[in-house]
């Protein structure tokens, strides 16, 4: 087998993993884009925020230590203890469910019936504040994040490659994890949706506020229910970018990348987000491996977004989302 | 006159009992416009009860206090002999009060089935983790509903559409899908707003059977709006009139049929 052949199999590993984390992060866009037609610009940075809430608690960090600090002329950062990672994890949660409550109390709900840009507004809003927040809250420094999860070269992939072709794939075990994390919580989520009372509820908000009212839904709870999911995809996605790139600010940037991948597979579609991912994230890949050494490289910046356009002119719903019929 | 604990026994052999709800003085305004004007009727179980009159009446308006969707400026609602506070309509419907709408609301992107089953809501109890895992409670809880909602499919004669995404159904269907999950929840009280709005005559046919069914077969109270006096008067035990945001009548349907301001309002006599 030609080399090229074998190195573009690798990269198409490599690309399915790094998918693997986009469809996360626009995982959590679907999921509130469905329940409550809200496109929610601040989902990277709730995941972000998510990181480094976590990264805080396990370090034993001092909340608003700068502004402490500041005001009374102290000189604390750290209680002293680290708090073991799944406990925080659960702490962190906690923190991501009442984020949701004062989302919904402080915003959403008294942004009830207003139009799809204004909700989208005040979700940019609530994504700036988040950052600063996040930023006062736990300082501005990259930080270490470590759950426990392995990190580094799979020797038994590699073992395997070599046995084949003669060459090892160089696949990295926090992807592998990553991508199982994903199909875990995306079933979790399919299960929820389809054969539980709240994600029927869900749907059923979703679909006619009115009818849902009218057996019995409060659409408060489940507004609040659907923001906490959210921040639980971006506290999953959080560890994982956070783990593989440090906990840094730049992380609220793969919102970005979010975009292309929700353009892909259709706003409203979570297999959708799912396959988008991967497309996106083997796309940039393969591009950058076949294409990028006659540019000179660096594809990877733009090549989501060129695709993403195209898929616009051509089929604006993308490859799952429901069919946009306007009736005249 | 009857008292509000009694009841009795229609001429066709059903049984009417006491007064389930009660509507005190009910005003409704939206700022300067008074929708209803110091209304007040009860609603007996098991009976079907009419609220009929000319379009912009508030009738409508009436059927939303009911349900919880409106709260009135002045009044009280009395169900079950209690004093309900203001409410928000998802309340209202937990307790046992379902609806229907006039401009149909489904869940479009739902299945017929999946859209009865979210008129059970108020019957499922079980923990998520044990729906998720359909494990004890939520296993037996998840066969009582399906049973309950198969019932009322075959009922409705709607068994061919179980599957069927909503969206793409007729309307004539749709209402019967909306009648179905509103049905699903066991009300204490139907409210049916404008069933056989839009209708041609053989819907209009079949939802007045199928009206009379439920309330012969599961002894359902059913309050219902319309504004074709033929087919309210064929179906209703007693008929509430309202014109202009007022009651001008209310009594058996023959009585209501006699009522000079009854027969002016729908003809159309000036208002002076």
């Amino acid at each position: 087998m030609p080399e090229q052949l074998i190195w573009g199999m690798e990269v198409f590993l490599n690309g399915l993993m790094a998918g693997v984390l986009y469809a996360l992060v626009a995982l959590g866009f679907v999921l509130i884009f469905k329940a409550s037609g809200i496109f929610n610009f601040s989902q990277g940075v709730m995941a972000l925020f998510a990181a480094l809430t976590l990264v805080g608690i396990m370090e034993g960090q001092v909340p608003f230590s700068h502004l402490i600090n500041a005001a009374f002329g102290t000189e604390i950062h750290h209680f002293g203890w680290h708090v073991p990672a799944v406990a925080a994890i659960l702490l962190t949660m906690v923190v991501m469910v009442a984020l949701a409550w004062l989302v919904n109390q402080l915003i959403f709900r008294h942004l009830v019936n207003q139009e799809p840009i204004i909700l989208f507004m005040a979700t940019i809003g609530l994504a700036y504040f988040l950052e600063g927040f996040g930023d006062i809250m736990w300082g501005a420094d990259i930080k270490k994040l470590d759950v426990g999860l392995p990190q580094g070269i799979n020797s038994t992939i590699d073992e395997v490659t070599y046995n084949i072709f003669g060459y090892g794939f160089f696949i990295d075990n926090l992807d592998l994890w990553a991508t199982a994390v994903a199909a875990l919580l995306v079933i979790a989520l399919v299960i929820f949706a389809q054969y539980t009372k709240q994600g029927r509820a869900m749907r059923a908000v979703a679909d006619d506020h009115q009818a849902a009212l009218s057996v019995g839904i409060s659409l408060n709870f489940i507004w609040v229910m659907v923001w906490s999911l959210a921040g639980f995809v971006a506290l999953v996605a959080g560890i994982m970018w956070g783990t593989k790139s440090g906990v840094q600010f730049s992380l609220s940037l793969i919102a970005l990348k979010a975009l292309p991948v929700l353009m892909l597979g259709g706003f409203t579609s979570i297999p959708g987000a799912i396959v988008g991912g991967l497309i996106i994230g083997v796309g940039e890949k393969l591009f950058e491996f076949i294409i990028g050494p006659m540019v000179g490289g660096a594809t990877e910046n733009w090549f989501a977004y060129v695709l993403a356009l195209i898929f616009l002119v051509f089929r604006p719903q993308g490859l799952f989302g429901e069919k946009i019929i306007e009736r005249v | 006159m009857l008292d509000a604990t009694e009841g009795y026994i229609t001429e066709d052999g059903r049984n009417i009992g006491g007064v389930v709800m009660e509507m005190h003085n009910i005003t409704l305004r939206f700022g300067g416009v008074v929708a209803i004007k110091d209304i007040s009727f009860d609603i007996r179980e098991g009976e079907i009860r009419a609220i009929i009159g000319p379009n912009g009446a508030g009738k409508s308006s009436m059927l939303n206090v009911i349900s919880g969707f409106y709260n009135p400026q002045e009044g009280e609602v009395w169900y079950k002999g209690a004093k309900r506070p203001p409410m928000k309509p998802y309340q209202v419907a937990r307790q046992g009060i379902a609806r229907t709408f006039q401009n149909i609301a489904l869940f479009d992107g739902m299945s017929v089935l999946d859209n009865i089953m979210t008129g059970r809501i108020r019957q499922m109890q079980a923990g998520l983790l044990a729906q998720a895992l359909w494990k004890g409670k939520a296993e037996q809880e998840e066969v009582e509903n399906r049973e309950a909602v198969e019932k009322i499919i075959d009922f409705l004669e709607i068994q061919h559409i179980r599957k069927t995404p909503v969206g793409r159904l007729p309307y004539g269907l749709k209402k019967r899908v909306e009648l179905a999950r509103a049905l699903a929840a066991e009300p204490s009280i139907l409210l049916l707003d404008e069933p056989m709005a839009g209708m041609n005559v053989e819907e209009k046919e079949d939802m007045s059977r199928f009206v009379l069914d439920v309330n012969d077969e599961f002894g359902t109270t059913i309050a219902l709006i319309e504004h074709d006096m033929g087919v309210v008067m064929d179906l209703s035990d007693r008929v509430v009139v309202m014109d202009y945001g007022k009651k001008i009548g209310d009594g058996s349907p023959d009585e209501v049929r006699n009522n000079q301001a009854v027969i002016d309002a729908y003809l159309g006599v000036a208002h002076d």
